[in-house]
């Protein structure tokens, strides 16, 4: 679709959106939040870009492709859980380290299984809109 | 409770209330696709009123980051919409 207002609109959106999304990510600990939604608001992004400007140009500004981005977040899902065992815990204990950082607070297991979450629900997200659109293109 | 969220509690919600049902209205009678979609972005915004007037009301400021949300996305809607009736002309 041409549209210079929705281009010019979607260039200040954009990194609003992906900005906000890590925030919902990261808040998610103790209040409304966390990687689903996050996932979702990063997603939705991309879908924009795919709108204004085709898919081809959402994927160049994507990282990796969905799927790689799929198996990471699956991986790093499992590897949260793996620290407990490693531990000498349950699988999937929460644990925290002993550092604080500015802003994410103190980093533990479920920051990084929330991680996980968000970076499958984006390439699960992706992968359905860009396979849809494309057909659509095509 | 303060007089600013009585006012919301009593006089924004109601009337957000009203406007939501003749929105709802315009939605259902049409006549035309492009009255619906019109329609239903003007629910997105009154959502956004909604969960601002919430806030209000409830005191809770965790209501904000649903209209920030809302408002960033609700004219995603709208967009691929008209990219939808664009294409099917």
């Amino acid at each position: 679709m041409r549209s210079v207002i929705l281009a010019t609109a979607t260039r200040v959106v954009f990194p609003l959106l992906l900005l906000f999304s890590v925030f919902l990510l990261f808040r998610g600990h103790n209040e409304p939040g966390g990687g689903f939604v996050g996932g979702l608001v990063a997603a939705t992004a991309y879908a924009l870009l795919a709108l204004t400007g085709g898919v081809a140009s959402a994927r160049r500004v994507l990282p990796a492709r969905p799927e790689v981005l799929i198996g990471t977040g699956l991986l790093a899902a499992l590897a949260s859980g793996l620290v407990g065992l490693a531990a000498g815990r349950p699988f999937m204990t929460g644990l925290w380290g002993d550092v604080s950082l500015p802003v994410v607070g103190k980093p533990g297991t479920p920051v990084l299984f929330d991680a996980g979450v968000y970076l499958t629900v984006l390439g699960v997200v992706l992968l359905i809109l860009f396979t849809l659109q494309e057909e659509d293109e095509a | 409770m303060t007089l600013l969220s009585q006012l919301a509690l009593w006089v924004g919600l109601p009337a957000l209330g009203l406007a939501l049902l003749l929105t709802l209205f315009r939605i259902l009678r049409g006549p035309t696709l492009p009255d619906r979609i019109v329609g239903l972005d003007l629910l997105g915004t009154l959502g956004i009123s909604v969960a601002a007037v919430v806030a209000l009301a409830a005191r809770d400021a965790v209501y904000l980051d649903v209209a920030i949300v809302l408002s960033l996305l609700s004219f995603l809607g709208t967009v691929a919409f008209a990219a939808y009736l664009e294409r099917s002309r």
